[in-house]
């Protein structure tokens, strides 16, 4: 078959539709019959991006705003792009999402900051914009690669 | 957040009855395993045989338990599902937990 067309998916800026915001997106995916793997990597990415947005970019978490995102496949995988009206990312970009240091008593072990280092490790093209007064995230995920198109 | 309980000697079985354990669902996920392992034995082994996902508020709910329960308690995993290991192959957290492809491989541990 040809490339997947490109199609939206939209939310509001709570947790309790990100949930719903995913099965969307691997609804919309459906046609590309994504191995268990390749949907798995769409899906904990994309939880991560919309969790980090739900959480850190809206200050007054009562402004109902819309997040977009927009998929589509090229050659190369899947293209994504979130855009959501919130704050903007500290220092103008994307968290560096190092590795945590694990070689740690329990006392000491991490319970967060692995979300960065996830989207990372799986996603590729990372790039963050600030466009007016939208945040802008654009990856690409190397899963559903097509041949010809 | 739906999780069983089951005692069997002095290890404590806690089966998630649920198939995501994510951000929306973290903080409760704490709050019942603090509830169903007050007052458990040394041994607490998390059944995770029914989660198809986890992120990484999944993980660091799971990390959470872990600190709650050491130094005196250890907590183990089992029954992971392909996905869920992945999260935690991913982050190197399987050198952390110790993790058990069964619910009886876990059982069949002797320790002091």
């Amino acid at each position: 078959m040809g490339l997947l067309p490109p199609f939206e998916v939209s939310l509001n800026n709570q947790q309790s539709d990100v949930r719903g915001a995913l099965s969307a997106l691997l609804a919309g995916l459906g046609p590309l019959a994504l191995d268990v793997e390749e949907a798995g990597t769409v899906e904990l990415v994309m939880a991560e991006a919309l969790n980090n947005i739900v959480e850190h970019a809206y200050a007054d978490r009562r402004r109902k705003e819309a997040i977009h995102i927009r998929c589509k496949q090229l050659r190369d995988g899947l293209h994504l792009r979130i855009v959501d009206r919130g704050m903007a990312m500290p220092d103008g970009k994307t968290p560096i999402g190092m590795a945590q240091n694990i070689d740690v008593d329990a006392i000491d072990m991490p319970e967060g900051g692995f979300g960065w280092f996830l989207i990372q490790d799986l996603a590729k093209d990372i790039r963050y914009q600030r466009v007016g007064h939208t945040n802008q995230l654009d990856l690409r995920l190397a899963v559903a690669l097509h041949a010809e198109g | 957040m739906k999780v069983s309980t089951k005692i069997e000697g002095d290890r404590c079985i806690v089966t998630v009855q649920e198939d995501r354990i994510d951000a929306a669902v973290a903080l409760a996920f704490k709050d019942a395993m603090r509830r169903n392992t007050s007052g458990s034995g040394a041994m607490v082994i998390l059944n995770l045989a029914q989660v198809q996902f986890i992120d990484s508020s999944g993980l660091g709910a799971i990390v959470a338990t872990m600190k709650h329960l050491a130094p005196d308690r250890q907590l183990v995993l089992a029954g992971l599902t392909a996905p869920v290991e992945r999260v935690f192959t991913l982050t190197r957290m399987d050198s952390v937990f110790q993790l058990f492809a069964t619910l009886d491989d876990a059982l069949a541990v002797h320790h002091a």
